[in-house]
Parts: structure tokens; sequence; C-alpha cells
């Protein structure tokens, strides 16, 4: 099965981990992906609220891409995954519009025929291409006992008609299930994380943050299962944040469900699983399930804005 | 000969009169060819209007008559009745329809004039071809098959047993009674469901006149009104009727116990062998061979040990039966929307939310908690409960239509919920409320009183997850309420869903069995939905209850009456008139290939082997025309339906469009 494959800009780095693990998942079970070439941002959810027609062309760029000989367009990320279909369905809809990005495209000699592409985000392929009986037979270390949340966030089966439930979709806990693992029913799955409210209104974003780790922890969750890197980030990265602001005390690894998948594979877990490079760590949650994870380097807190700046060691500049 | 036409343009009041102008078409269609006579009348329906067609064939001869009026579903009848009285053949008679295809559906008043005088024009050039036809009389058997034994079809099979004649009432399930035997209550007056239902149950199984065919289901109808053929399957009980006593033995020493999903909707158990409640008619039991360890490993027969007459016998067989029937009534009833299909509303996942027939049989005296009010625990008592309504119903994504019931029985397990639970906070989450219906209204006032918390809003979401104090251990009620205008979060003990009631999810499989249509919904459909709602397009075929939509119990008891009302004017007549518009078969030129056999929806085509030709026969014939347009050889005429008379009203049509200058024979393309 051969996909053309757009992997959006946090792959490259913050979400590196979920590139390397659906990489080497993928090689397991046989899926090709082709990377497109000179892609580009596709706005994420920020530039269609400011100006439509050129956030249309951004995304419709990558459409354009896509080699002739792939009909189906991966995405990993649900933002780019939403922007991608949009594009896609929008330009079928409208034809002023898919005039006007054509036009726009021709100035890089490119052009785009609406509707010629299904996109399809890596879980889709994942589960209904291969399938949960496929998956399962990859599995040499399955993850028994690990309890793990499936989290699918609010974009990847919304608007409807997606491929799953968009209400409480369920194609991520049968996977794990597949991989052995002891799914939770996480009522919040499909709840908004906060996306870039951290960046506009922290305390709002924080609000929706504590309410996915809260639910979770009742739940006696070992770890997250994420599938877009925006989840991940917020959940991971904001999780000290949240324990500040709230005065809670959460401390719950948010890891892709690629790199489970990896694990239950029984892939390397540092190179191929790319475990190791969250900032809450998986040591003790995955150290239940027998894997081993690199440990950190301690990494310097990074001050409150209120503290008092900290005098530098001399072998600190070396480094990073 | 040359024929004489009469034509009459309807008004209809201003239904037609207001956007056609009735005079010019009257005017315009006296000078088509044939026409003697050509007039416009207020309402030709009136005695009347009828009149005047009847004397115009007296006196000027009429052969042939055209009305341009309403739908023929309307009053073709009624003019045809006006041709026989006047001494013409009824089916020299054409109807053109001005209205229903007219002048209520067009704006422009000269656009639907020339549609009129288009119609007309047809009518006339068809009427002409017309040929006189003699309809078929028919016997009708007087014995009456009832399918479905829950109230409506009890009901019905009640009315016809009492007035004199044998009814089989075939039930699926192992005992009659229905949903109506699963309730404790019915609304508005709260009397006892079972105390009333019971002894039309037990009339129901042992009145002279009713064979009951408990356990069983029909799987072919043949034949036509009046006279049907069906067979039957009674499924194998394993237990013999005339030796159980229903002394119920067999079922306490059975050691398989599962789930009961029907008549304990899931909530309670029943043995292997078992009646389903005590009150069960028949009183005779069945083996479940799904769940009985016998017939799962071979062993066991306990209940055949222990029974003091030797009624169970393993070896016992499906039985097939054939009855002849001269009318059907269809009450097959409804089944619940399946919640789970709304998984934010967490039923199936969340233990403490409940459906409404779950509830019904908590809350029964007779069920499973014995009456008791808890929780899944089976112990905790709940402090607060929330009723969700339309679960499923007024939902574009599951069902567009109003279930009809949900509310009034909402409003009734609020009253119980107080009444039981004294101090219990109860909620109803409702869109709008709807009690259209004698003391129901009343009854939604009574509530107001009880104080229960009214909440105008759908529920978004049903979920353990807390998110402030005191929702800990709680299920959290999150709805929109539009009265307030803002998000509320009710966090409660116990949430009751009232989903949709849907057409039994075979109701396609067995409507295409009898014959009869379903709608979108699959629903049966009637033959009028206001004035003929219990018979439908296929003569001698009734519904009644829930089958045909969503109902209470007195509109249920009342269609069961009305179909059997019907049934027992066929039976009086003892004779019944069949349309002539048949199809033939020219058997000189038939090839014999039989692709006319399989394609009849009614069965009506046999093929006569030592003549090597299909022949129609004519009782079974509907007239659809299927065959007619599948003939390879063209030999098949559909009588009233000839291709000469289409292609002359096609003609008529063309006529009208090309200022009445005759149409080169060239320019009609053949069929």
């Amino acid at each position: 099965m051969r996909y053309a494959y757009y992997p959006g800009c946090s792959l490259e780095r913050s979400a590196a981990s979920y590139h390397v693990s659906a990489m080497a998942v993928a090689e397991k079970l046989g899926l090709v992906f082709h990377e497109l070439e000179d892609w580009n941002c596709c706005g994420a959810t920020e530039y269609f609220a400011i100006n439509k027609l050129p956030a249309y062309a951004l995304v419709a760029r990558n459409l354009a891409l896509v080699p002739d000989d792939f009909t189906e367009l991966a995405a990993p990320c649900s933002a780019c995954y939403v922007n991608l279909r949009k594009t896609n369905k929008h330009m079928g809809k409208y034809t002023d519009l898919a005039q006007q990005v054509n036009q726009a495209l021709a100035a890089g000699g490119l052009s785009y025929q609406p509707g010629r592409l299904h996109v399809r985000h890596l879980l889709d392929i994942i589960v209904n291409d291969v399938g949960y009986q496929t998956i399962a037979e990859c599995v040499v270390k399955p993850l028994t006992g690990l309890r793990v949340a499936p989290y699918y966030g609010c974009l990847i089966v919304r608007p409807e008609n997606g491929f799953d439930d968009p209400e409480y979709p369920n194609s991520m806990d049968r996977l794990l299930r597949a991989l052995g693992a002891e799914v939770v029913d996480y009522p919040l799955k499909a709840q908004c994380c906060g996306g870039h409210m951290t960046q506009i209104s922290d305390k709002v974003a924080y609000e929706l943050i504590r309410r996915l780790l809260h639910n979770a922890a009742e739940y006696h969750a070992d770890v997250v299962a994420c599938v877009c890197p925006m989840c991940q980030l917020n959940m991971d990265a904001y999780q000290g944040n949240v324990n500040r602001h709230f005065g809670t005390n959460y401390r719950i690894p948010i890891l892709y469900f690629t790199q489970l998948m990896a694990l239950a594979f029984g892939l390397d877990a540092k190179e191929e699983a790319g475990v190791g490079s969250e900032i809450v760590s998986s040591h003790s949650a995955l150290a239940k399930i027998g894997v081993e994870v690199p440990k950190q380097e301690e990494k310097k807190k990074r001050p409150d804005k209120q503290a008092l700046p900290m005098p530098t060691m001399p072998d600190e500049e070396g480094r990073r | 000969m040359t024929e004489k036409v009469g034509v009459y343009i309807c008004h209809c009041g201003s239904n037609i009169a207001g956007k056609v102008d009735v005079e010019d078409v009257a005017k315009w269609a006296a000078d088509l060819p044939n026409v003697e006579v050509s007039r416009d009348y207020k309402f030709m329906c009136s005695s009347l209007g009828q009149e005047l067609v009847e004397n115009d064939i007296r006196e000027k001869g009429l052969t042939r008559v055209v009305v341009a009026a309403c739908s023929p579903h309307m009053h073709e009848r009624t003019f045809r009745g006006a041709c026989a009285r006047a001494g013409l053949n009824p089916y020299l008679f054409e109807m053109a329809n001005i209205r229903e295809h007219n002048s209520w559906i067009h704006e422009d008043t000269n656009a639907a004039t020339a549609k009129a005088k288009a119609l007309v024009s047809a009518a006339v050039h068809r009427v002409i071809h017309h040929q006189s036809l003699e309809p078929m009389r028919a016997k009708i058997n007087p014995a009456t098959l009832v399918v479905g034994g829950g109230v409506a079809g009890i009901q019905a099979a009640l009315e016809i047993a009492e007035a004199g004649y044998h009814v089989y009432l075939v039930e699926r399930e192992p005992s009659i009674g229905g949903h109506m035997a699963q309730l404790d209550k019915t609304f508005p007056t709260l009397d006892c469901s079972a105390c009333i239902l019971t002894p039309k149950m037990f009339d129901a199984g042992n009145h002279p006149n009713i064979t009951l065919l408990s356990y069983s289901e029909v799987e072919e109808l043949d034949g036509y009104v009046g006279n049907f053929t069906a067979t039957i399957r009674k499924k194998a009980r394993y237990v013999i009727e005339e030796k159980c006593t229903g002394c119920g033995i067999c079922t306490e020493k059975c050691p398989k116990r599962v789930i009961d999903d029907v008549f304990e909707a899931g909530l309670g158990y029943r043995k292997a062998i078992y009646r389903p409640f005590p009150q069960a008619v028949p009183k005779y039991p069945v083996i479940d061979t799904q769940s009985c360890i016998y017939f799962e490993r071979g062993k066991c027969k306990a209940c055949q040990m222990f029974c003091p007459t030797g009624a169970v016998d393993f070896e016992q067989q499906d039985e097939m039966v054939t009855l002849e029937v001269g009318n059907v009534i269809l009450a097959t009833g409804y089944d619940l929307f399946d919640a789970r299909k709304i998984p934010q509303y967490g039923y199936g996942r969340l233990a403490n939310v409940f459906t409404s027939l779950e509830f019904e049989r908590m809350v029964n005296s007779a069920g499973p908690t014995g009456g008791k009010l808890v929780l899944r625990d089976g112990i905790t008592q709940p402090e607060s409960v929330a009723i969700v309504h339309c679960v499923g119903s007024r939902d574009k994504n599951y069902h567009e239509y109003c279930s009809k019931i949900c509310c009034m029985y909402s409003l009734k397990f609020a009253h119980l919920l107080h009444e039981r639970l004294p101090g219990a906070e109860v909620y109803n989450f409702y869109i709008d409320m709807r009690t259209p219906g004698k003391g129901y209204e009343e009854f939604y006032h009574r509530l107001l009183k009880e104080g229960t918390h009214f909440v105008r809003g759908r529920v978004a979401e049903i979920t353990d997850a807390a998110r402030r104090p005191g929702e800990e251990g709680k299920l959290i009620i999150q709805a929109e309420d539009t009265i307030v205008g803002s998000q509320r979060r009710v966090p409660v003990d116990m949430v009751i869903l009232s989903p949709a009631i849907q057409a039994r999810h075979d109701a396609g499989e067995v409507a295409h069995r009898f014959g009869i249509s379903c709608s979108h919904d699959n629903w049966y459909i009637e033959k009028h939905p206001k004035l003929d709602p219990v018979a439908t397009m296929t003569d001698g075929i009734f519904i009644a209850g829930c089958a045909q939509g969503p109902k209470d119990i007195p509109d249920s008891v009342a269609q069961g009456a009305a179909a059997a009302a019907r049934v027992l004017g066929l039976i009086t007549q003892g004779e019944v008139e069949l349309e002539p518009v048949r199809a033939i078969i020219d058997e000189e030129r038939c090839s014999g290939c039989r692709i006319c056999n399989n394609m009849c929806p009614y069965h009506a085509i046999d093929f006569v082997e030592d003549l090597g030709v299909s022949r129609v026969n004519p009782a079974l014939c509907k007239g659809c025309g299927t065959c007619v347009a599948a003939c390879p050889s063209g030999v098949i005429t559909g009588a009233h339906f000839s291709n000469e008379q289409i292609m002359a009203e096609i003609e008529g049509i063309l006529v009208s469009l090309n200022g009445r200058e005759s149409v080169p024979a060239g320019d009609v393309v053949p069929v």
C-alpha cells in the first residue's frame, strides 16, 4: 500500500518522535509513505481565520505537489488533516474558490483538480487499510497491564462523515486493545485540548488541559495516547504549568499511538519508538511493560517569570 | 362509429378555478375531436354535478365521459358510479387530474390553464380507445388472520371473534401481550397495565372463535382479497401443549439462567425453559435452544425428568400450518431504538444509565427488582434521577419523527419516582413538551405541581467525568437550558433515556411478504393517511397499531378495532368486486420464455406446461403492468392500459401543444 505523505511542520521538530515511530511502524506493516517534495505549512488553525483565500491556496499547494501516481494523501497531524480535507472538499464544492486558488497556484506552475485525492489520517490508514487483525499479528511485546487513555482530540473525527463516530470514536480503542493494552473508557476522548489557546488565553487553555489530565488520572491511566502533535504538546509541555496554576500534581506521560505500536512490535525504544523525548517522563509508566526508557538528561527548569535570574555555571555553555 | 364524448371541468370551489381558467378550458375542449358537450361546473362531485353527467348520457347519447377534477384516488369511483347509473359502462370514463397535478402546485395562471388543456386533451384522446370492462367478483372467506398479539392485534382478534367469525392470531413470542404486558402503569390514569391487559389476553386465549398460534411466524402469503393462503411456521416449543398443565416445575428445576433480553428488556434473568411472565397466554413454556444445556452438550434433561405429566419432548420439530383466510390484519408493533447508537449518552458504558423499558421493568412489582428503584448495583437507591427525552427521536442523525409517546411516559416515570422515592430530585430534559390527548396536558400540570424539575434543552452529553465539586461519583448531564439561556451541568445518580420507538427490524421483509409497502422509516403505509388509516393499497391486508407509526395504547386499540370493523364489513358483504384492470397474454404469440413469471410481484403468472405458454391468473393480477413492459415479444396487454390507449394519451398532450394541429404519426416515438 503506497501513500503520498505530508508530515507537517510539527513532525520536523517538536513531534519528531511521532514521525520516527510512524515510519518504523509503517515499515513493519508494509506501508510505503512517499514524502512530498518541497511541502509547506498548512496554515494550522489560525490562517483560515485571518485570510481565507491565501489560506486555501497555501494548503492547495501541498495537494498540487502530490505526484500523479498517488490518489491517497496521508497526514499524521489532525490539524493538517482537517485543512487538507477541507480544502479538497471546498474546492470541489465552490467552483469560484477552485478557480481562484488554481490561479494562485499557476504562479508557481501548479494546479489541482479538486477531489482527485483522498485525504487520510494516519490512524484511519492503520486501522482501516491494515486492519486490527494484521496489527495484532505483528505484536511481539504486548502492552499487557499498561492502562492507556485513548485521546482523539476534537479535529480528527469532525466534522462528521469521517472515518469514526464524531461524538464517541473508538477506532484507537480497538487498535490499542489489539496491542494488548488495557484501554480505559476515557469520557473526554473527543474533547478539545485548547489548541493554540495557550498563546492567546493561557488560563482557558490550562483549564481545558486540566480536565483531560484530571479525567485520565481519575481512570488511573498510565499513559495518554495521542493522534495529534498539538494535543501532545499541550498536555505534555503544559502539564507543569497546569500543575503550578491549579496546585495539582499530575505526572501522566503523553505518547503518540504509533510509539505504543512500535513498542508492542518490539522495536527499539529510543531509536525507532522515539521514546524519551517527551517532557513528562514515561520512565515509570513504561517500566510496567518492561521497556527501559533512556534516562533523560536533567533539564534545567525554566524559571518562573517572577523568579530572579540564576547565575550560569561555566560548564552549562557546552551542553546544548 | 364515432364516439360522443362529454367533457366536464370542475372548479372545485376555488381549488382549481383559483388558478385555472376553467371556462376557457371548457370552451377550448368543446372543439376537440369527438367532443359532443363540454361544460364547467362548481362541484362535479356534488349530486347535482353527477346528475349533469347522467342527464347528458341519457339525453345526448354520450358514449364516453371525461371529468377533469381532482385525483382519481378521490373521485374516480364517484363518476364511474354516475356513468353506471345512466347505463354507460363505468370503464368508458376517464379522469384528468387538474388539481393535485396542476392547480395546487403551479403559480402561473396561464401556464396552469395550458397544462389543464393538455391533460383534458390527453383524456379525450385516450377515452376514445377505452373498452367496456366487467369487474370480477370473488367470494370472501370469513376467516381472518391477525399477525401480532400485542394490544392492537388482541383487540382486532376479539372484535372479529365476538362478531361470530373465526380468527387465527399469530404471535412470534411464546406469549401474547406485546409491549403493553411489560409496562407497569399506563398514562395518564395510572391504571395498572397488566390488570387491564390480562383479561383481554385471557379472552383471546380462550375464545372459541380464536385459534391462537403463539411462538409462530407467517412464512408466506399467497392469494388475493377474500382468498388468501398463509403458510405458518409453528416453532417447536419442545413442550407438548396437550400434556402441559403450566405448573412451572420445569422452569424451577432448569439449571441454566440467562439474561432475558425480550420481556425483561435485559434487566432480568430467565431460565432456558421459560414462560415470559406469570400471566402468559398460553401458559405453556418453551425451551430456548440457544441456551439450553441439553441442546448445547447433549446432557441435562432436568426439565423432562421433573415434569409430572411427561410433557417435555426434545424430539419435537417445527410444524408448518397452512391456513385459508379472507383477510389479514398486520399488527406487528415496534422496536425500541438502540440507545447505544448515541455513545455520548453512555448507555451500555455508564452503569446507571437505563432505558425506558428497563425502568418499566424495574418499577414493575413483578419485575426483576420487585418494584424497588435501585441503581445497577441492585442496592443503592438513587437520590436524584434525570429523564432524557427524544433519544433518537426528532434527531436528523437517527429518526426525524417524534415518537409521540415519550413525553407522556417520561412524565409518568417522574410521577412514579416521586411516589416511590419521596425527596428524590427528578429532572426532565425535554425539547418541547408534547402532551396532546385526553387528560394528558392535565397530567403534565400535575407533575409541575409535584416538583419535577423541567429543563428545556437537548442533552449534549452524559458523562462521569467530574469537573466541579459535587460531581464526583455522579453522572453529569450537560445540556443547554434554552429558557435560561445557559449551559447547565446537573449531577444525578441515575439517568433514564427515553429512546425513540422505531419500526420492527424486519418490517421491510414482512411488508414484502404481505405485498404492502413501507415508508422510508419502515412504517407500513396506509391507503390514505387521513381517510383510510387502517387499509393498505393491497386489498384485504389491513394494518393496526405501532406497525403503522408511533402511537399510544388508546390509539392502538382504536386502530385494532377499526381494522376489525373493515374486515367485518368485507365478510358481511360476502363477495368483493375486483378491478378488471388486468394483464392478458396472447397465448397464440407467447414464446414461453417465462420472463414474466418471475417479474410479477404478485405471483399471478403461471406457466402452463403442456401448452408451453404463460397465463395470468386474473384474480391475483393487480394490473401493475410490469409484465407488459417486460415481455420481449410484446404479447401482453394491460386491460385499460393498452399501448393504443397510452399512445393516444400522449398524442393528446402533443396535440394541445401544437395548437391542435394533428401531430404526424412519424413524430410520435413508439414505446
